[in-house]
């Protein structure tokens, strides 16, 4: 039992024949019961003999959950006195109840005295005697050596799974801001979504208040906290708005934080989102998952990391676009202009195996991290997964060089000095390159290694494009080409910190995999990554 | 207890107001009118009139009958689609 003189909040209910107002001017006691818990069942006949003898000069009030079972309690128990329907549970969550039987007595402003819940002997013992000094009539002839000692109650209806999101979203001081829509009868809602626009061409999660408060719990921040502007609407975007996108994207609630971190990391004005997104040569952000996350929330690193099949991968990725194409407003034939486009625009989110590769620094750790953090990476490709096929090799110079000499392919095999590129390094091919000792320092230095040639290599001639006209000027710094300047060596990756590599797949197959830059550096793209925030209660 | 109807957040910056868009109506009328009946009582009377008078008013005009199997229930997809195929406008009795 608590004894408190906070102020309750001010209600309205029925009682089939009249509406009560709280508070009443008088002494109120307040019963919350539902009919399915038999807690409340024990406690009816107590409520009713309180009504009968006290009801004249204290209010006391039943408040029923459900409006059925309020007309069955009223019947099996005799009441004469007030059941109040709060079916549609608004003070039930008002007054935080999540245990029934609660009762609560007030004085006549409505000032909480005391609270307990459950069955209490005592408890009801105690507020009789209360009562009876309120009124100033004699205590209740309560046998009560026919009730238990105590029996715990039931949890209030207003807390069930669905219900307290959508209370929670009409309460006053919801999360939710957003403009509602509401659906017609006969309008079909995943159609309706296709129609506003707002999907990728698949089906999405119709996002309901529900849906989005859940989401909501999983961050510790104020939903109406604006976290970014995106362009090209310079758009606010809070976290509501993103949450809003998380549930469209079908991501679980668990996932919020990657998003939300992935949302920061896009929107960072290094990361260039708006000239990745409008390049008609077609980027995407691809994010990379690094830290204890991965487990907790089952990011895939393994079998199949890039591929479809695992929610989390799928969804959290998709959610970063929906929340690009929704919030910024980027829209494939509007600002979104890329040629050919490419299936990484839909969704592209994959974790590092980390604990496969225990000799080489995951890439957050690179990147300045600590490893128990957790932190997504995103940085924009525009194509790949390419390939690499080696089988063969068995020394880590020869392996290495397949990468690089596919590397060297990513773009233009005639085209020098691009930006962050994401290789991904199979298992297998891991352990070839870490039984040599080697680390992803030395197969960086290996790539570049393959990957130089001089000048003229690279030129443009008849046999096919490659560097000319302007970007071949970067490497004359305004000077005419000289017989010197063709011998020069030049790297196809401008800085060995540009290759991202990181370890992901099944723990079967030769396979690796290169993907395409876009321009990095001032005037292009640089990743950006972002420590997620850890919600207690989120796996370990 | 009434039936609420669905709420769904908009994921969107909200510059725009949700669109429900109807279909571009036409300056004149020509080709095929189709008539619905909901199956409400009187339906037929009202939509005999109607064929009527758009064949007194509207000659070049064709009009064809369909019929939903029950008022309470949204038209079947094949009624809905051999109206889109047959018919280039549609008038629905709705009421009684």
């Amino acid at each position: 039992m608590t004894t408190a003189s906070s102020a309750l909040p001010n209600f309205a209910l029925d009682d089939g024949t009249a509406q009560r107002r709280f508070p009443s001017g008088r002494s109120t006691l307040l019963c919350f019961v539902k009919e399915d818990c038999p807690t409340c069942r024990l406690s009816m006949p107590l409520i009713r003999e309180m009504q009968d003898r006290y009801g004249e000069h204290v209010d006391v009030w039943a408040v029923g959950q459900d409006s059925e079972g309020n007309a069955v309690l009223i019947d099996e128990y005799g009441l004469s006195g007030p059941m109040l329907d709060d079916s549609a549970l608004k003070v039930s969550f008002a007054y935080e109840i999540d245990t029934v039987p609660t009762l609560i007595l007030t004085d006549g402003d409505g000032h909480e005295q005391r609270r307990f819940h459950g069955f209490g002997r005592d408890d009801f013992r105690d507020m009789t005697t209360e009562l009876s000094r309120l009124s100033g009539l004699g205590v209740a002839a309560v046998n009560w050596d026919d009730y238990p000692e105590m029996m715990p109650g039931c949890g209030s209806k207003s807390m069930e799974p669905g219900i307290y999101e959508r209370l929670k979203a009409e309460a006053e001081g919801s999360p939710i801001r957003a403009r509602r829509i509401e659906v017609g009868q006969n309008e079909d809602v995943y159609e309706l979504l296709y129609e506003q626009g707002v999907t990728d061409g698949l089906p999405v999660m119709p996002p309901t208040p529900e849906r989005v408060v859940r989401m909501l719990e999983y961050t510790s921040r104020d939903p109406q906290e604006q976290i970014a502007v995106l362009p090209p609407n310079l758009a606010p975007v809070t976290i509501e708005k993103v949450a809003i996108n998380a549930v469209l994207a079908g991501c679980k609630p668990e996932y919020f934080p990657v998003v939300l971190a992935a949302t920061e990391a896009i929107a960072d004005e290094r990361f260039n989102v708006h000239g990745a997104i409008a390049t008609t040569m077609g980027g995407a952000p691809v994010l990379i998952v690094n830290g204890p996350i991965r487990e907790q929330i089952g990011l895939n690193s393994g079998q199949g990391a890039l591929g479809q099949g695992f929610r989390a991968n799928a969804t959290i990725g998709r959610a970063v676009r929906l929340v690009i194409r929704n919030i910024g407003g980027h829209r494939p034939g509007g600002t979104e202009r890329s040629t050919i486009g490419w299936p990484g625009k839909y969704t592209l989110c994959f974790a590092e195996a980390e604990e496969r590769a225990p000799t080489w620094t995951p890439l957050h750790v690179e990147r300045g991290f600590q490893p128990q953090d957790s932190v997504v990476t995103a940085v924009i490709q525009t194509a790949g997964p390419s390939q690499v096929i080696d089988q063969t090799s068995r020394t880590p110079e020869a392996l290495g060089g397949s990468i690089g000499l596919k590397a060297a392919m990513a773009r233009h095999a005639k085209l020098p000095a691009i930006g962050e590129t994401v290789i991904i390094v199979s298992p297998e091919h891991y352990d070839t390159l870490a039984r040599a000792g080697w680390t992803k320092d030395d197969l960086r230095r290996r790539i570049q290694e393959v990957g130089e040639k001089p000048l003229r290599e690279w030129l443009a001639d008849e046999e096919s494009g490659g560097l000319a006209g302007a970007t071949l000027q970067q490497f004359l710094h305004g000077k005419d080409l000289t017989e010197a300047d063709l011998d020069r060596p030049i790297r196809k990756f401008r800085e060995d910190a540009w290759l991202m590599i990181v370890v992901a797949g099944g723990g079967a197959g030769k396979w690796s995999g290169v993907m395409d830059a876009f321009g990095t550096g001032a005037g292009g793209t640089m990743a950006v990554s972002r420590k997620i925030e850890t919600i207690a209660g989120v796996g370990a | 207890m009434t039936t609420e109807n669905l709420v769904i957040l908009d994921p969107t910056d909200e510059r725009e107001p949700v669109r429900r868009e109807l279909t571009q109506r036409p300056e004149t009328i020509s080709g095929t009118i189709a008539l619905l009946d909901i199956s409400k009582p009187r339906g037929d009377v009202f939509l005999n009139r109607l064929e009527s008078l758009i064949a007194e008013r509207l000659p070049g005009v064709a009009t064809k009958r369909y019929m939903k199997p029950t008022v309470a229930r949204p038209a079947p997809e094949d009624v809905k689609q051999a109206i889109r195929q047959e018919a280039d406008f549609v008038i629905e009795a709705l009421a009684d």
